[in-house]
Formats: C-alpha cells, sequence, structure tokens
C-alpha cells in the first residue's frame, strides 16, 4: 500500500449504504467479529428509500430478513400478505385472477413495508450490532468515490470525513450505484435495463383497510393491476395495504415509458382514479407522500461477478432486482446478497489476494440458487425467440384476430390462464413485450372482465402539489446533477419521463423551452434539481453528470 | 484532557418567552432562564476537544439553584460528564468583578478537589449582561493566558499547547493563529464551528450522545453545588458587597412618541374635499417656489 493511504483511517469492512442489502451485509459482518463501518448518505437510513413494497422470506433463500434481525416482522413491517390477487383490465371491465398460489410459492413469509420505518429500525439494530465490534453506522455521510492505490480499490472518499481505507468495501448504495459505475461494474447507458417506479402513500384508517378489504386486523392484500389502462405502457400498478394507509403504485420499463412520451404522475393517476379502487377510497382521498425511483431489471442487469478487489456490489448496486412476472423482489435478494457477501469475507479474512471475498461471494450466489433466480436460464432461452419483433406481432395479430378471442375467450382458456400466471415457471419466462403486459391482459378483462359501472370522484393531487408536500433540504448552490447537453434530442426524454417534471409544468426539474438565438428559434432543455427526487431517471435518459447530493441534503422521505 | 465549560443562564429573549411589565422591565420570574447562547459555542467546543483527544468535561455556573437546569441543558445539547453550580444566597447581585471572583473560586476548588483543569472554555458575552468581561476577568483572577474570538481549535496534548485560529476585527476581518501553553482559556466566538473529519470521531460523537442521554434524566446525580464556605469565599468580597459596580437604575428604551395627528374626514359629506384641498394649498405653494 502506497504510504499515502497510510495516514487514513482503516476500518476491517466499510459498508456503503443501510438499505437491506447493507444492513444485512452489516449486522452479518459483526456476527462474524469484523469491525464495520456504516455509511449512509440520508440523514435516517430509509429516508432515501422507495419500494412497493413487499419484502419476502423466500423458502429457498440461505438468508432472509427475519433471519437476521429478530423480531424485525413485529417491530418494523406493516401487515403480512394473506390475499393476492390481479386484475385485468380493459376500460371499465375487470377480469380478476386470484394469485394466491404464484405468491405463496416458494414463500416463507411475505409482509408489506415502508422503508423509512423498517430502514431506521434496521439501522438502530445494525448500529448496536457493529457497535460491538468496533464500528458503527453513520447518518449524514455520503461516499462519492473510490480511494485507489496504484490502481486497486483499497477504500473510499467521502464528501464529509478524510478518506478511508478498508479491507472490504461493500457497495449497498442501491440503484445509480456510483461506487458500481466508478468500479466500471456497472453503466446507466441502457433503459432497457430498468424500471421506473412510482407510489403513492394513502391515508386510510386501519379498520376502514380492515372493512374494505375484508381483512383481519393481523391480515393483509395484495392487488395488481394490468391491461390497457396505462396508455400502453409495459408495466403494472400494485396496491398493499399497511397497517394504517395504502401502498399504490405503478412499475413500468424505462424504454418503454420513453418511447410512449408517456408521464409517470399520469400513469399513476390513472390508477388512482380507476373505478375499480373507488371502493376502496370511498371518494376520500388523502395523500401522505408521492415518490419514484428507478429499480433494476436482474433479468437483464444483474452482474454475474459483482466485484472488483476489495470492493463486493450487494442489492440493487448489482442488479439483483427480480422481477417475477408481477412479483418483484428487491429487497429479499439485496438481504440474502449482503449475508452472502460477509460470510464470504469471513471465510477469506487475511488472504493475500484482496479479490478472495468477491470470487467467494460470487461462488455463493450461485451455489444458494441466488444468481439462477435473478438470471434465470429459461428467460435467456425465451427471450431469443420471443422479444424478437417478428415473433411478437404475429402474436399480437393472433390476439387482436377473431381466433385470439376465441382462443382467450372459452371457459377452459379461463382456468388455463389463471393457472398459467399461478405459474411461477411460465411467468418467469414471460418476455418483456407488450403481449404479457398489456395485449394479454385487456383481452381476458375484455372476454371474461364483469363491468364497473360507477365513476371514480377521486381527484389526486396535482404535481406541484405533491412537490409541495414533499421534505426538502436543498443544498443550495450545489446542484448535484448537471445537464451537459440541453438539445432536445440528447435531454428532452427527461422533460417527460422525469416523475417530478411534466411538458408544460414550470415548477419541475426539467424544463423544455424555446430559446431564439440569431433569429432561429430552438427548443431547448433546462434543468432545476430543487424538487428532485433522486429517482435515477435522468442519469440514464439525459445527457447528465449525474451524482447523488451530499450527505443529509435533498429530498428526505417519510414514508418511502 | 480536563475541560470545564463556564455557562449562565439568562432571560429567553426568543419572541413569545419573553415577559415586560408595562413599564418595559424585564420581568425575571415570568421569564424562562435559558442557557446564555454564546455559551453554546463554548460548549461545542469543549465537546470537540473530548472527541478529539479523550478526556472529560464538566459545566461551571454561578447562579441561584435554578441555574441547574442550564446545566443539564448542556448535558443534553454536549455531552457533559458532571455539573457543578455555584449557588449561595451570599452571591446574588454579583456584578461582573465578584463573578469573576466566585468562578476563579470554584475553578481552584475543582482543582483542589477534582483535578487539574487543562483547559476553561467561555462563551462571548452574555445575551443579558452584555459585557464580555466576565471570561477574561475570571482569567485574570486564575493568572492563566487567555485566547478570545476563538473560531477553531487545534491542541496538541504531547506538547501540551494549542493552537486557536482567532477572528480578529477591524476594517477588514482578519484571522490569526496564536499559540498557547496549557493550561489556558479559551473564550470563544459565535463563528465556531467545531468540525469532526473522521469517522471514528463521529462514531465517538454518537456514542457519547447514547451514553448522556442517560446520565442527563439524572442530572440530579451528577451534580455538585459549593456555596461560599466550600468555596472559601469571604462573604464581604462577594455577590453584592464584593461589587463595585452598582447599577443605579435601568433605563428602559421609551417608545417613540407619535407625532402625527389626523383628521378624519367624509369624502362624501358636503364639502369634505374642500378641506382637504384647503389644507394642502401651502404645501403645493411651496413645492411651486
Ligand atoms: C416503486 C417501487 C416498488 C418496489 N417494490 C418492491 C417490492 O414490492 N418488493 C421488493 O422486494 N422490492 C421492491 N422494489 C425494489 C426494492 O426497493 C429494491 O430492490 C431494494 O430497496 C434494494 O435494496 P438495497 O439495499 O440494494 O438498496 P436501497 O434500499 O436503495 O439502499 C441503498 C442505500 O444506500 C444509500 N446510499 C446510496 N448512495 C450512497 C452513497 N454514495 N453514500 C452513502 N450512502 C448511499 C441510500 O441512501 C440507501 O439507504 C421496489 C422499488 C420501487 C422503486
Ligand atoms: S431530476 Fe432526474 S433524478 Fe431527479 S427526480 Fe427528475 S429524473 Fe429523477
Amino acid at each position: 500500500m502506497a504510504a499515502a493511504t497510510d495516514d487514513y483511517e482503516h476500518y476491517e469492512a466499510i459498508v456503503v449504504g443501510c438499505g437491506p442489502g447493507g444492513a444485512a451485509a452489516a449486522a452479518r459482518l459483526a456476527d462474524h467479529g469484523v469491525e464495520t463501518l456504516v455509511l449512509e448518505r440520508g440523514t435516517e437510513a430509509g429516508s432515501k428509500n422507495v419500494s412497493g413494497g413487499l419484502i419476502y422470506g423466500e423458502e429457498s433463500a440461505p438468508y432472509t430478513l427475519a433471519d437476521l434481525f429478530d423480531g424485525v416482522r413485529e417491530a418494523a413491517t406493516e401487515r403480512p400478505v394473506t390475499d393476492y390477487y390481479i386484475h385485468n383490465v380493459a376500460g371499465n371491465s375487470v377480469k380478476t385472477y386470484d394469485l394466491t398460489d404464484l405468491h405463496e410459492h416458494d414463500t416463507d413469509w411475505c409482509d408489506a413495508v415502508l422503508r423509512r420505518e423498517l430502514d431506521s429500525w434496521l439501522e438502530r439494530r445494525v448500529h448496536e450490532k457493529t457497535s460491538e465490534t468496533g464500528g458503527g453506522v453513520l447518518t449524514n455521510v455520503r461516499v462519492n468515490g473510490l480511494l485507489e492505490s496504484d490502481g486497486e480499490i483499497v477504500g473510499v472518499t467521502c464528501d464529509e470525513l478524510e478518506p478511508i481505507t478498508a479491507d472490504l468495501i461493500v457497495a449497498a448504495d442501491g440503484v445509480n450505484s456510483e461506487l458500481a459505475r466508478e468500479a466500471g461494474l456497472m453503466d446507466w447507458e441502457e433503459p432497457e435495463e430498468w424500471f421506473q417506479g412510482v407510489k403513492a402513500v394513502v391515508d386510510v384508517d386501519p379498520d376502514a383497510i380492515d372493512d374494505r378489504f375484508d381483512l383481519d386486523p393481523d391480515e393483509g392484500a395484495a392487488h395488481l393491476f394490468s391491461g390497457d389502462l396505462f396508455d400502453d405502457v409495459r408495466g403494472g400498478g400494485f396496491l398493499y395495504t399497511n397497517e394504517d394507509s395504502l401502498s399504490i403504485g405503478t412499475v413500468f420499463h424505462l424504454d418503454s415509458l420513453l418511447e410512449r412520451e408517456a408521464e409517470p404522475h399520469e400513469l399513476l393517476d390513472a390508477l388512482l382514479t380507476h373505478p375499480l379502487l373507488a371502493g376502496w377510497f370511498e371518494n376520500e382521498y388523502d395523500e401522505r407522500e408521492y415518490a419514484a425511483k428507478l429499480v433494476p431489471d436482474s433479468k437483464k442487469a444483474a452482474h454475474r461477478e459483482p466485484y472488483r478487489d476489495r470492493l463486493v456490489l450487494v442489492g440493487d448496486a448489482a442488479g439483483q432486482m427480480q422481477a417475477q412476472g408481477p412479483i418483484i423482489k428487491g429487497m429479499n435478494h439485496a438481504v440474502t446478497a449482503g449475508a452472502l457477501a460477509a460470510d464470504a469475507f469471513a471465510v477469506t479474512r487475511g488472504n493475500a489476494d484482496p479479490a478472495a471475498a468477491g470470487r467467494r461471494y460470487t461462488k455463493l450466489l450461485e451455489d444458494s440458487g441466488t444468481m439462477a433466480k435473478l438470471r434465470p436460464r429459461r428467460y435467456d432461452l425465451a427471450r431469443a425467440v420471443g422479444e424478437r419483433e417478428g415473433v411478437t406481432s404475429a402474436v399480437e395479430r393472433v390476439l387482436e384476430s377473431p381466433l385470439g378471442s376465441l382462443a382467450v375467450g372459452n371457459p377452459i382458456a379461463d382456468r388455463l390462464l389463471e393457472r398459467a400466471y399461478n405459474s411461477p415457471f411460465l411467468v418467469s419466462m414471460l418476455p418483456d413485450t407488450k403481449t404479457g403486459y398489456v395485449s394479454l391482459p385487456t383481452l381476458i378483462a375484455e372476454e371474461h372482465g364483469k363491468t364497473i359501472h360507477w365513476e371514480s370522484e377521486i381527484e389526486p393531487p396535482t404535481l406541484e402539489e405533491r412537490i409541495g408536500d414533499l421534505t426538502y433540504d436543498t443544498d443550495v448552490g450545489n446542484p448535484h446533477i448537471e445537464l451537459l447537453d440541453q438539445s432536445l434530442d440528447a435531454s428532452g426524454a427527461a422533460v417527460t419521463a422525469c416523475p417530478v417534471s411534466a411538458e408544460d409544468f414550470g415548477g419541475g426539474c426539467y424544463r423544455s423551452e424555446a430559446v431564439k438565438t440569431n433569429g432561429t428559434e430552438e427548443t431547448l432543455v433546462s434543468l432545476d434539481t430543487q424538487p428532485c427526487v433522486e429517482c435515477g431517471t435522468c442519469a440514464v435518459v439525459a445527457d447528465t453528470e449525474w451524482e447523488h447530493p451530499r450527505g443529509g441534503k435533498g429530498v428526505e422521505y417519510r414514508e418511502g | 484532557m480536563r475541560s470545564i465549560v463556564l455557562t449562565k443562564g439568562v432571560p429567553d429573549f426568543s419572541e413569545g418567552a419573553v415577559s415586560f411589565d408595562e413599564e418595559g422591565h424585564l420581568e425575571r420570574g415570568k421569564t424562562p432562564t435559558v442557557m446564555n447562547p454564546n455559551d453554546e459555542f463554548a460548549l461545542q467546543a469543549a465537546l470537540q476537544t473530548k472527541i478529539r483527544h479523550g478526556g472529560h468535561v464538566s459545566g461551571m455556573s454561578m447562579g441561584p439553584p435554578g441555574y441547574a437546569e442550564v446545566l443539564q441543558g448542556a448535558m443534553e445539547t454536549v455531552y457533559t460528564d458532571d455539573s457543578y453550580l455555584l449557588s449561595d444566597r451570599e452571591l446574588a447581585a454579583s456584578d461582573t468583578w465578584a463573578t469573576a471572583i466566585t468562578l476563579s473560586a470554584g475553578l481552584e476548588t475543582y482543582q483542589e478537589e477534582v483535578a487539574d483543569i487543562d483547559i476553561v472554555f467561555a462563551g462571548f458575552k452574555t445575551a443579558d449582561g452584555e459585557t464580555g468581561q466576565t471570561g477574561p476577568q475570571t482569567c485574570w483572577a486564575m493568572d492563566w493566558p487567555i485566547v478570545t474570538h476563538v473560531v477553531a481549535l487545534d491542541i496538541d496534548p504531547d506538547e501540551r499547547t494549542l493552537r486557536a485560529k482567532r477572528l480578529v476585527e477591524g476594517d477588514v476581518d482578519e484571522i490569526e493563529t496564536v499559540e498557547a501553553p496549557l493550561p489556558c482559556f479559551v473564550v470563544t466566538d459565535p463563528e465556531f464551528e467545531p468540525t469532526y473529519r473522521t469517522a471514528s470521531q463521529r462514531l465517538t460523537r454518537k456514542r457519547l450522545r447514547a451514553e448522556t442521554e442517560e446520565r442527563a434524566a439524572d442530572h440530579d446525580d451528577h451534580l455538585t453545588t459549593w456555596d461560599h464556605a466550600d468555596l472559601n469565599l469571604d462573604p464581604d468580597y462577594i455577590g453584592l458587597d464584593g461589587s463595585p459596580t452598582i447599577v443605579s437604575s435601568v433605563d428602559p428604551i421609551p417608545k417613540a412618541p407619535s407625532e402625527r395627528e389626523a383628521t378624519m374626514i367624509d369624502p362624501d359629506a358636503g364639502d369634505g374635499m374642500g378641506e382637504v384641498l384647503e389644507e394642502i394649498q401651502p404645501y403645493a405653494a411651496e413645492a411651486d417656489d
């Protein structure tokens, strides 16, 4: 090691980020007696994080959150999911399938969560545990880069602290991991590799939830939505019951959002105002929080060897976010990966080769079957055929033809379709085309659905109101995103795709403006980061220099 | 490092808390006591010293028994280890001189009975007295070096010296760096900002915060009260008797008298506007000249 780095503080392990992945890694490292420092940029863990979110305890997983954190389900999660449905929607026609079988496949337990509550609870436990082995959790600290010595990663640099060296660096810094990118392991280039998730937390009295969803207080429901209510954008909606609120949101393929030039908040509103949901609101709608974040698609983005030197990536940072048909599994895999990375370090501790832990971690991901879930071979095979344009349009034509309606529309097909939806095997094969997300559900609803004969009277808040309700600690004069190319071609997509911007809305982050120069008029894109919710979308879809804000700065989620 | 922070209670002058009688006199009884806002910086400097170099910080205050709450507040905000209150009827109505004598006696007693002191931290001016003299006078009574207007501080425990950056106000503000041997008095400037640039310093701060929560809740167990006898002070030299300054009276700032006269005119009634024109006529003439 170069002399210069000897002056820095050294910890045996540094974990960057205290979401589920970082918390699991740190807790497990402390179990192994490793001196572990956790650095979290939020003012409290969870203040930056968003999920749907259902966290799964999979039977086949080597570690679940409840294995690592005693009492977490009692103390920090919302309702367990006992009912699970998907609604196929065509206009006011809805055909509902019970997907409880699919949901229960390989599921030991599954709870709805709100991330501020969950992650801040985890942070306190992690701090207790890591304090015992000479470390602890520091919030309001943003890691801004990797410390290298002779071309080898040896530590991290931060906005708030002197550089720190470590034997193991766990990048659990979530989607848009600056560390993974700096290490050359991940890039932020291809919209195809991402989903964008947008969500509203809606205040509802606990008794009203029991009543309207037909639940006991210790039961919960999950409802998924697909079909024609999202303007042909590939993706779907969800509604999960919390103790005294509902989490309602949408998850769309980013490339499809761009292609359709869709406004994310409008798609969310399309779900919120669908008559199907009106019965659950009873005409009262009190939105507590609007939130958004990118979600990697493990099928395309999960890194097969997520390490370099002493650096290992876990969770979203490594693209370990599995969309298993309508079921979204990111948090559970982040937990598993975090714990496996810790185990890998424990057995290779003292090894002279800095990459020994990373190599072992990669092997544990394979051996535990985690990588096979993240990157199913079946999908790779099916994709080779299913996503070829010719095949998709041929299938689409058949579905649109009378023959298609006949095939999907007969009563036997209905039962078969419900069974097919419930098959994890078939679901994991679903290619990412319009067919699975839009055409088939629409057809199912048209052929088998019941028509709803009332309209919704819900009026969701405007974007301006939503931004106004969020809490920000703005880093005045120090914007965290710099727009490099103002042309419409390079950055125009962000005006619609940014969840807090919209065409013809002056109060958002991205705006397009007609500018006259030398007599010719040109439309240019401008950026104001003040209302930014740090979702990461424009890092992929616009030409920017994109970083997270300094520790404690930027948006602060209360629900998540 | 063993430090003492001197802190004082002052009336809470914040909007809504402070109470004045009809004459404009402060009603001490009705106005809550809070820590002198400028002491906060002294406390932060003491905390920074403890976090960087380890050791012990004691809060010390002279005043009525109610000032125990101020010391408790200091424990909560900057995690002092224990508190010393110099409190006695004989000490009442001390001016800065008598206060300085008493505080220096407190420091001497501390050195005799508790431990040797390396640094005494004091805030810059109090919010009620605004003399800025107590710190320097106490120091003079102790015959220690003093560094005032400190905005940044570095201590070398091995060399037993401190190096401070001071804000020297003038036509142009300047920052001057000075060195002083320990033990020493440090008077912090409101511009003082503690910095914690290493992970271990921040972890220590977090640990101290957690440890302090319990301690501050049982503040009485960590509070020592000394009266004039404990401090070996002759009543003739302290309190009102020992105070050369006599405050003969305190003048409330008078309300500005109202100099304007107003006549109400109803524009709809008879010749209302005519009267107005008549009134302004002379001014219009003046303007014409
Ligand atoms: C709308 C939506 C719905 C979703 N639904 C589900 C669901 O139902 N079930 C599910 O399992 N998953 C769901 N996900 C995905 C899930 O949220 C993620 O997969 C999961 O949070 C990943 O965990 P992680 O620990 O890897 O990263 P994160 O939870 O993102 O944690 C990363 C942490 O690192 C911190 N950090 C980032 N950069 C730095 C830095 N430079 N320095 C210091 N700290 C830093 C962040 O503040 C954060 O606390 C959903 C996501 C979205 C957006
Ligand atoms: S500015 Fe970029 S990162 Fe911020 S909310 Fe908009 S798209 Fe997301």
